[in-house]
């Protein structure tokens, strides 16, 4: 694995800048197939679950690679990862609870 | 034993000053992290809350072509953010914050180029990618005081709504919103918009502010005097948070 941000490279870093470069064309290309879904997909739970597995697609590209989470020792990443897993939760909780604020008004 | 201090102080920066190495990260970095895990609940917070109002609203239910404003229910984006520069009265949605998600993204590319650069000593590449993170930041910021601009002004046409006044029902039309009144929809939404935009962008602009530090200590040799170019890292570290965020608000706000 060319690491990023790994120092004294044989090849005077040539490696990592490829593989940024790499994940600059994976998130734009990302990014203009949500465009492009934004407007061809009707509105719907199919479109959002689409939505949301792209954005931590992306998400995964930008905390790993490019704030090189990935290649850290694993206590350091399950720190980072496990309080956004309660956040996530806390998110689906609460959209859930605004149904029910819709369904009660 | 002295020597060898002054040594790992200057040659390896991620050593605490206890002489170990906690999560084999430097202490510096480390704390950034943290910061960052506490600064990604309060952006979370503000999507949660987002979450939570947007569900208690009704959603709009006709066909997507026959959509009005109102503030019945609660608007599609695709409606609402449909204004590029200089081209007034075409509707282009998504257009202008699809570049605005672009340059953060371009940004965040040559951002991380610097901490490449840095790993290297290369001080040149570190300053050239830095005024290119700069510059990216800075028309990101123009992007946003523009997007704003257009979003209090208003369309053309504006929004008849009714509204209680002095317990009558009085009708009239609104352009753009405000914290209190929006013609796009009910004031919620445009309550939230200013919030979560405004608190991102709020994190751009220290984040510039951060990366012109970084670039004239750069360039005035503070780095190299130093031996090393983690403070790069650490900054880049911060910069890429707020291009994170932007990936969640462009699809939590705009798309969703």
């Amino acid at each position: 694995m060319a690491d990023i941000h790994s120092e004294h490279n044989s090849d005077n870093g040539a490696a990592q800048r490829k593989q940024i470069w790499k994940v600059f064309y994976i998130l734009s290309i990302l990014t203009a197939v949500e465009f492009l879904i934004a407007f061809t997909i009707p509105q719907g739970t199919l479109k959002v679950s689409i939505f949301v597995g792209m954005t931590i697609v992306k998400a995964f590209y930008i905390v790993g690679e490019f704030m090189h989470l990935k290649h850290e020792v694993k206590s350091l990443i399950w720190s980072i990862l496990i309080p956004c897993i309660f956040v996530v939760w806390l998110l689906l909780a609460l959209m859930l609870e605004g149904g029910s604020i819709f369904s009660l008004r | 034993m002295a020597a060898t201090a002054t040594t790992t102080d200057t040659v390896q920066p991620k050593m605490w000053m206890g002489g170990i190495e906690p999560m084999k990260a430097s202490y510096g970095k480390l704390m950034m992290w943290f910061f960052l895990i506490s600064d990604t609940f309060t952006f979370s917070a503000l999507l949660v809350s987002y979450g939570l109002v947007r569900f208690s609203y009704p959603a709009y239910a006709g066909e997507v072509a026959d959509f009005t404003f109102s503030d019945l229910y609660w608007p599609i984006p695709e409606k609402v953010y449909e204004a590029v520069p200089f081209l007034h009265g075409v509707e282009l949605p998504l257009v202008f914050v699809g570049i605005m998600t672009f340059i953060l993204i371009f940004s965040s590319v040559t951002m991380v180029l610097a901490v490449e650069a840095g790993h290297r000593m290369d001080r040149a590449g570190v300053e050239k990618y830095m005024l290119w993170t700069i510059l990216g930041g800075f028309t990101f910021l123009g992007c946003q005081a523009w997007e704003w601009a257009h979003f209090i002004h208003g369309t053309d046409t504006g929004t008849v709504v009714r509204e209680l006044v002095n317990g009558a029902w009085v009708e009239k039309t609104i352009f753009g919103a405000n914290l209190v009144e929006n013609q796009y929809g009910p004031p919620a939404f445009a309550d939230f918009f200013f919030f979560i935009t405004g608190f991102h962008g709020t994190h751009v602009f220290s984040g510039v502010i951060l990366n012109i530090l970084i670039f004239y200590r750069s360039a005035t040799g503070f780095y190299d005097r130093r031996g090393h170019y983690e403070m790069v890292e650490k900054v880049g570290l911060y910069w890429h948070f707020v291009d994170l965020v932007w990936v969640f608000v462009f699809t939590f706000f705009y798309l969703v």
